[in-house]
């Protein structure tokens, strides 16, 4: 189990190498930064440091709980961010596929609008606008 | 007693300094947010509309009639935008 907040890049397989030995299924989701305007250069992403990593904690530790899981690895990045990299990625492993899918879901879910995080869109002129919260996303925690 | 008052994203820059120390006496952050907005402009305008606001209290996602007493941080900024 572990959480890692970080402004340098990750690298996905070399974080799988070792986790979750053991397991019967492995999930692994990694979000990458896009540009859905075309007028997008980077995200720049502010963080609450201290809340953050508790509030992810907190997360994964009731994933964990809930879906039993054998693992479980949350990174997530902050600070400038080109489109195209990976900004975030969560992991988890079980016995069986379905709490590994579930878990995911879930640990995203909660990251999206629990986890002190904000985006800003840094356009080709330079300009940032903050990204806006969507209910959608609020709403999707009460199926958990 | 002392707060710590920490501010992000867009409320940090309405404010214009991302954390301050406060004297209170607030007893809930519904209190403090009154005495932060009388104290400029900039800080009336960051939490005039407290809908578009979230809070924390000692780095627990907390509302405005959370109780203060024995708080040393509170932050406000606006929904999460993580993932």
């Amino acid at each position: 189990m572990a959480i890692r907040v970080q402004s340098e890049p990750f690298d996905l397989s070399a974080e799988l190498a070792d986790f979750g030995a053991g397991a019967g299924a492995i999930v692994t989701f990694s979000g990458i930064v896009r540009d859905d305007t075309g007028a997008m250069v980077a995200l720049e992403l502010e963080h609450y440091p201290g809340m953050t990593e508790s509030a992810l904690t907190d997360i994964a530790d009731r994933a964990a709980e809930r879906w039993n899981l054998t693992d479980c690895l949350v990174i997530h990045r902050h600070g400038r961010l080109a489109v195209g990299e990976a900004i975030m990625m969560v992991a988890t492993a079980a016995r069986h596929r379905a709490e590994a899918f579930q878990a995911a879901e879930y640990l995203m879910d909660y990251l999206k609008s629990r986890a002190p995080f904000w985006k800003r869109e840094i356009g080709r002129d330079g300009a940032g606008s903050w990204v806006e919260a969507k209910g959608s996303d609020e709403d999707a925690l009460t199926r958990w | 007693m002392k707060l710590d008052v920490l501010y992000f994203a867009w409320l940090r820059e309405r404010v214009g300094q991302p954390r301050e120390r406060v004297e209170t006496k607030a007893a809930t952050v519904r209190d403090l947010v009154v005495e932060l907005r009388a104290i400029d402009d900039y800080h009336d305008a960051a939490l005039s509309d407290l809908t578009a606001v979230r809070v924390a209290v000692d780095q627990q996602l907390s509302d405005l009639d959370t109780p203060l007493a024995d708080a040393r941080e509170v932050a406000f900024f606006p929904p999460m935008t993580g993932g």
